[in-house]
């Protein structure tokens, strides 16, 4: 066990470029390597990805290990789970990192117990613990309404981290670091699975990740009609829209406009929370907003708990004075 | 078609936040006085997906249950929705468990249950969010998986799993016996029906102990666990939040949208 050196994070490649979720890995990873004393590597996964670890490296990663292989062009259960085994016995980590998206969520728990060692999911926060040196995970528990620390000391200790708790290095070109290649060596027949098709649902207007302010509608809003409301409402603010589960889950909006823990999070300079209530786990997708600015006919509602500036009252006639009064105001 | 839906009894997850307290000297979760445990949503929804199936192309569901203070009523609902059979691995020394425990008694049981083309779980249980049961599961029992499905289809021994990612879905198509993790996209999980709980009501469990699943005690609940938790807490919320208020709602509206430009906000 003491021969576990180092800490490691999966990388990720979306269209050419390292994953935000991988710099950030590589951000908090290299904290952790400090504090450790030891080095910090990255393993890049894919097709055609090699040309992508001088940038791990600018982000902060001393060595890259690429594994590139036309088999590993989409994320696959077994193919990814077969080469991080292969990676991980032969450099024998002391802390494995991944992001807490469909691919972490998917690999790490499966990866953790075939090297037969635990992972914690969706952190927030990691650390070395002074004394002991084992990897602190901080991860929220009952859907955000209390936090838990856990640590383990079987190796290697792993984690993932929930997207955006990182913060990314500034990139340095200049950094210096090792390229490793290592052969996948896989088994295409002890590949179980076969994906048949990628369904992307285009949001139309601006994505939830990139906007400065989100409009978002609970389960308050009743319907699909309340919705078009909001969407009139994002236009004007240049706004993206945004919804807790309920709506999504009643087919007013779709899936991939969900804001919470099983959701996008999200940290917008301004979130309009409109007849959301505010539970935690739709928070633990947007507390990280700027502000947060609630309108909600319930004055105990929980949103407001959380939230800078509010208006109790009902949505239906706060916000259409609400939109009239910005136009005045915008001009 | 033999399906296995593994679902757990926990806090009402949709109990209000005020009512969450925790006692920070034994790290444990109090539950909140007058409000019922449930199954975890997901874990309903794992059913609902076997229903569908089952609706589909016939088949037999047992539902499995692990825990400790498992109140019928409660852990019934599976067989309420629909489901054929209930097993409940009930006893103390299932209790207080990690991932692994639970994952080690789970495969135990579902070893002795023996047939089975597909292992459902909710994609996480609503209590402790660990996400790495069912992952666990598979890894244990040998299975392929796919995670996250919001739908499931059964065609020549072969599922079609619609699976989530942030910008839509993969279809996934797995070879069985899988295990399949349900995510909500999936959809509500249907009521359960009167003859369904007049029928859940006459259906006696199946209860077994470590001992009927021939594992040690050492490996499950508390004396199991390979992940320690240091410290349980609940994070400090400010609530400093302007209310902003008006003559009439239409008012306040309006003079929200004079506060927040004069806060540059908008």
């Amino acid at each position: 066990m003491a021969d576990n050196k180092g800490v490691m994070i999966l990388a990720e490649a979306v269209n050419g470029k390292l994953a935000a979720i991988s710099t950030e890995l590589l951000g908090a990873g290299r904290k952790l390597a400090d504090d450790l004393g030891e080095e910090l590597s990255a393993v890049l996964v894919g097709s055609g990805v090699g040309d992508l670890a001088q940038e791990a490296i600018a982000f902060g990663a001393d060595k890259v290990y690429v594994v590139d292989d036309a088999l590993l062009k989409n994320y696959r259960t077994d193919s990814y789970l077969a080469v991080m085994e292969k990676v991980a016995n032969e450099v024998v980590p002391k802390v494995v990192l991944m992001g807490q998206n469909s691919v972490g969520r998917d690999l790490a728990p499966r990866l953790a117990f075939r090297l037969d060692t635990t992972a914690t999911m969706d952190c927030v926060e990691l650390a070395v613990d002074p004394d002991s040196k084992l990897l602190l995970r901080t991860k929220p528990v009952y859907g955000g309404n209390a936090r838990a620390i856990f640590t383990s000391e079987s190796m290697p200790q792993m984690a993932t981290l929930r997207v955006k708790a990182g913060e990314p290095l500034a990139r340095d070109d200049s950094r210096k670091g090792e390229v490793v290649n290592i052969d996948a060596g896989l088994d295409a027949s002890a590949i179980r699975t076969e994906v048949l098709d990628t369904v992307i649902e285009e949001v139309e207007g601006i994505k939830l990740e990139d906007a400065s302010v989100i409009v978002a509608g609970g389960r308050g809003i009743g319907g699909p009609e309340g919705f078009q409301e909001l969407e009139e409402l994002a236009k004007m603010l240049k706004a993206a829209v945004g919804a807790s589960r309920p709506p999504c889950d009643n087919g007013w909006v779709p899936d991939t406009i969900q804001v919470g823990l099983t959701g996008k999070i999200v940290s917008p300079d301004v979130y309009i929370a409109v007849a959301i209530s505010g539970s935690s786990q739709h928070l633990a997708g947007c507390s990280g907003s700027k502000n947060i600015i609630a309108i909600n006919r319930d004055a105990d509602a929980n949103i407001f708990k959380e939230a800078a500036y509010g208006v109790v009252g009902d949505w239906k006639k706060v916000v259409p004075a609400f939109k009239e009064k910005l136009k005045e105001l915008m001009g | 078609m033999n399906m296995i839906v593994c679902v757990k009894q926990v806090i009402d997850p949709e109990a209000p936040p005020a009512s969450f307290k925790i006692d920070a000297s034994s790290n444990s979760v109090v539950p909140p006085a007058g409000v019922p445990p449930v199954i975890s949503p997901f874990d309903e929804q794992a059913v609902e997906a076997a229903l569908r199936i089952k609706d589909a192309v016939g088949g037999k569901i047992t539902a499995v249950s692990l825990g400790t203070g498992l109140l019928r009523d409660v852990v019934k609902k599976p067989l309420s929705m629909g489901a054929d059979e209930l097993v409940l691995l009930e006893d103390p020394a299932f209790d207080g468990g990690d991932s692994w425990s639970t994952a080690a008694a789970l495969a135990a049981a579902i070893k002795k249950i023996g047939e089975y083309d597909i292992v459902f779980c909710g994609r996480q249980a609503a209590d402790w969010d660990a996400g790495q049961v069912g992952s666990g599961l598979a890894e244990l029992l040998g299975l392929p998986s796919v995670t996250l499905a919001k739908k499931v289809e059964v065609m020549d021994g072969k599922a079609k799993v619609e699976r989530v990612i942030p910008d839509g879905y993969e279809v996934v198509e797995v070879s069985l016996p899988a295990l399949i993790t349900v995510s909500n996209e999936l959809g509500e999980a249907r009521y359960a029906t009167i003859k369904g709980i007049m029928a859940a009501k006459r259906k006696e469990p199946i209860v077994w102990t470590p001992a009927d699943l021939g594992v040690d005690a050492s490996t499950l609940g508390t004396a199991g666990r390979r992940i320690k938790m240091l410290k349980l807490f609940q994070p400090v919320r400010e609530g400093t939040c302007e209310i902003i208020e008006g003559e009439d709602e239409a008012d306040a509206g309006a003079n929200l949208a004079k506060r927040l430009s004069e806060a540059k906000l908008l």
